[in-house]
């Protein structure tokens, strides 16, 4: 049955229809029809952003701890060119966005008019898919077919571009129905190669599984059949930073994070291992390190639902294209079928090495005096948060990787940090978006003093809404990854990598009627964490911390998994040439 | 399908198909993708050939399927073995891509290009250049008492020699479509 509406009415409906609560946004002269719908209805709640990046991270902070698509509005020109960042930053961490963007009228496209920008044009190569669309008639089966195609196969942002005069117009609504599109990723793996996988997981001494943020993206269950499979194995696990929360970190087959700022453990057993099963992971060059080097000795198994990362960086024996939910389901399946065999012995003595690489404690540090370790003030807030029904965001930098190694994650969807992109303001936004959909929970955006100000005009929307974020910022007055890279590629030479000028951060709080905390002594740190973690509203919790620690471990640039460097090094010389064009 | 002659979704999920050993040597690939004909399809595929660093030695694009709304774009390209493999991948992965054949490694096929050539000369030169379009098949398809415009059609290869020959007769314009290719038998 269809109905006739406008087609800005039809977007609002269409939205209903999809189950969205909750919409980021900001308005403007090309969504006004669209934002007059928004204003006579309650089904869907709008959340006023202070600018369009913050609108598109708030909504991958929602997607990511939801596992439902993220919902954008914002206008023309200006607006969606402001939209750019958010969108990469959702393509290259497989976030489903639904982005919906006004468009001068479709007489006027072309022509140069007031707030006109090639929406699709520039937003083409940072979607997933989007679309211009210039008829009513077809308005609504488009964002029906948007909303399928974000969150099927390997999720990601989509936009829908709406001219003004097409929101005006009245057409046919389409209710939402089962998607009769061509485009239908499979979701099952190929048996014969599942089965040549588990034959090799038999046999294998040393294996291990590197998983990442296919697992997290594939939904709860393949978290938990991860689980039942890592428990039934008995073999090592690790992942990347994001698939943290996929198995659970107090896990005893838990090696930590791998890649670059990964544990010791994690990336030696992933060099010397004879059997890699990557489980929805991407090769990524943070994890690799230099590629002819990465693992020579073993055969690889790659699962990943999208054909194209499969030997896209590094060649696998066994490839699985399919969802990570299906595949493992199947695999568990003919595992225990054929007598749920491993090899005992070879994997106990891989497991006596393991533990070895362990006993090094790479994550070791030691808070003597005065000033606040960085790793110091995240343990603490970890013990004093491991409680609560906690959620984290971060920035990026080393804050970022120090969160990575420090907090603990037990469950998927509770760790949302820009991975692909590493985009410095996502943090904060994205606390926005992940509060906005757990409004009972703890959601603390650990961050960097110069990340966080690239998007510090949010605390006007968690001030309006009333979203008590707390945001935890490791203040050391430096871009302290620009600043690290200099110290060990640059002679120390310290361009630009100072965070100058800083405001008082407890009276920016105030100034916004939330609550500051500055902390700078070890010995108040608990306290403050403790009145950061009661005070109901927004905190911004200015953390001074030692200004020119290093994040380690490290692989540094060109330089292999089992070539790390560890806390207490010389850091000078220690990249080549060849390393250091590398990012 | 059937009317379009593509056997259907054989080289899709690529990564089955993959040949064992990858080496450095560039291949040259002629790749047929169907594609939904929505604005900037083209686009898209283009764009990922620039984004992502690719070759393209040639490309033709035209609706085939008028009722399905399907294009068939033509593509030449080369590479490693290991590049041609993500070219298809990630030209699978475009949402209106419905299905992307390797012509080179799917069994024999036949490629084909138009060209027309100017050429512009008087006496002997115009004599020769009649000759050889004769050997070579091509159609005077417009002349006056100065130029004549020749049409030809065949493998780029026999385009390319032609085009030599009429260089020094007075070769003053060419034009190619890029290559169209279909694989052979059924
Ligand atoms: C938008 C953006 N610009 C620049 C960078 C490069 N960059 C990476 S980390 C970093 C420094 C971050 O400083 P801060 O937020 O204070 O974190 P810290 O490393 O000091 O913990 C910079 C500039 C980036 N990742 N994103
Ligand atoms: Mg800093």
């Amino acid at each position: 049955m269809t109905r006739k509406m406008t087609g800005a009415k039809m977007i609002v409906q269409a939205l209903i229809d999809q189950g969205v609560d909750t919409v980021f946004g900001y308005p403007g002269g090309a969504v006004l029809p669209i934002y007059d719908e928004v204003f006579q209805q309650n089904s869907i709640k709008h959340v006023l952003v202070r600018h369009e990046q913050g609108a598109v991270h708030a909504a991958e902070g929602y997607a990511r701890s939801t596992g439902k698509p993220g919902v954008v509005l914002v206008t023309s020109g200006p607006g969606a060119t402001n939209a750019v960042t958010g969108l990469t930053d959702a393509l290259l961490d497989s976030i489903p966005l639904v982005v919906l963007t006004g468009q001068v009228p479709t007489f006027m496209i072309g022509s140069d008019a007031f707030q006109e920008a090639d929406t699709v044009g520039i937003t083409r190569p940072c979607t997933k898919h989007n679309w211009l669309v210039k008829e009513t008639d077809k308005l609504a089966g488009v964002l029906h077919e948007a909303f399928h195609v974000a969150t099927s196969g390997r999720p990601g942002p989509v936009l829908v571009d709406i001219p003004k005069d097409v929101q005006f117009a009245s057409g046919q609504y389409e209710p939402k129905k089962p998607s009769i599109s061509h485009y239908q990723p499979p979701l099952k793996g190929d048996m014969e190669a599942i089965t040549e996988l588990v034959a090799a997981m038999e046999t294998a001494k040393r294996p291990v599984f590197y998983t990442g943020g296919g697992v997290i993206n594939s939904g709860p269950a393949a978290s938990q059949l991860l689980r039942e499979l890592v428990e039934a194995t008995g073999f090592p696990i690790t992942s990347t930073l994001m698939g943290l929360g996929c198995y659970p970190a107090s896990g005893d087959k838990w090696l930590g994070m791998l890649g670059m700022h990964g544990l010791y453990e994690a990336n030696m057993a992933m060099h010397d291992c004879d059997l890699m099963i990557n489980i929805g992971a991407r090769f990524d060059d943070r994890i690799t390190g230099v590629v002819d080097m990465f693992s020579p000795k073993s055969k690889k198994a790659h699962i990943d639902i999208d054909p194209s990362s499969i030997n896209k960086i590094i060649r696998v024996d066994i490839p699985i294209v399919g969802d990570v939910g299906h595949v493992l389901e199947d695999l568990l399946r003919v595992w225990k079928s054929r007598g749920r065999k491993t090899n005992a012995e070879g994997v106990a003595k891989w497991w006596k090495k393991i533990d070895e690489w362990r006993s090094i404690d790479c994550l070791k540090f030691e808070q003597k005096g005065k000033i606040i370790k960085p790793q110091h003030a995240l343990a603490r807030l970890e013990a004093l948060t491991k409680k609560y029904d906690r959620y984290i965001c971060t920035e990026v930098g080393q804050h970022q990787m120090w969160a990575a190694q420090y907090l603990n994650f037990e469950d998927p969807n509770r760790w949302m940090t820009s991975g692909g992109l590493g985009t410095m303001g996502y943090g904060f936004p994205a606390s926005i978006g992940v509060q906005m959909a757990h409004p009972d929970a703890l959601v603390i955006n650990v961050a960097g003093e110069a990340s966080w100000l690239m998007n510090m005009q949010e605390m006007g929307t968690a001030m309006q809404y009333g979203l008590p974020v707390k945001q935890f910022i490791l203040n050391n007055e430096r871009l302290g990854m620009v600043r690290q890279w200099q110290e060990l590629l640059h002679g120390e030479r310290y361009s630009q990598s100072w965070s100058e000028s800083l405001p008082d951060f407890v009276k920016l709080a105030d100034a916004f009627g939330a609550k500051g905390i500055l902390c700078s002594d070890p010995d108040d740190l608990d306290d403050a964490i403790m009145e950061m973690l009661t005070y109901d509203g927004p905190v911004i919790f200015d953390c001074l911390v030692e200004k020119h620690e290093n994040c380690f471990p490290m692989i540094p640039s060109g330089k292999a998994h089992n070539d790390m460097m560890l806390a207490g090094v010389d850091t000078q010389g220690v990249i080549d040439a060849k390393g250091s064009v590398l990012v | 399908m059937s009317a379009l002659k593509i056997k259907k979704g054989s080289t899709s999920h690529s990564a089955y198909n993959l040949r064992p050993n990858f080496s450095d040597v560039i291949e040259r690939h002629t790749l047929a993708v169907l594609v939904e004909n929505e604005p900037g399809v083209l686009a898209r595929v283009i764009g990922l050939f620039s984004g992502r660093g690719y070759n393209i030695d040639s490309l033709t694009v035209a609706e085939v399927d008028h009722t399905g709304h399907l294009s068939r774009i033509t593509i030449v390209t080369s590479g490693t073995p290991q590049v041609i493999e993500q070219i298809k991948a990630q030209l699978g992965r475009i949402v209106p891509v419905h299905e992307v054949h390797d012509l080179t490694v799917e069994g024999p096929c036949v490629e084909r290009e138009l060209a027309m050539f100017k050429v512009n000369g008087t006496g002997d030169k115009r004599v020769e250049a009649l000759r050889l379009a004769d050997i070579f098949r091509a159609n005077v398809v417009d002349s006056t008492l100065q130029t004549f415009v020749f049409e030809i059609t065949g493998a780029p290869e026999k385009i390319d020699a032609f085009a030599e020959l009429m260089r020094p007769l007075g070769l003053t314009d060419v034009a190619r479509t890029g290559v169209a290719a279909l694989s052979r038998g059924d």
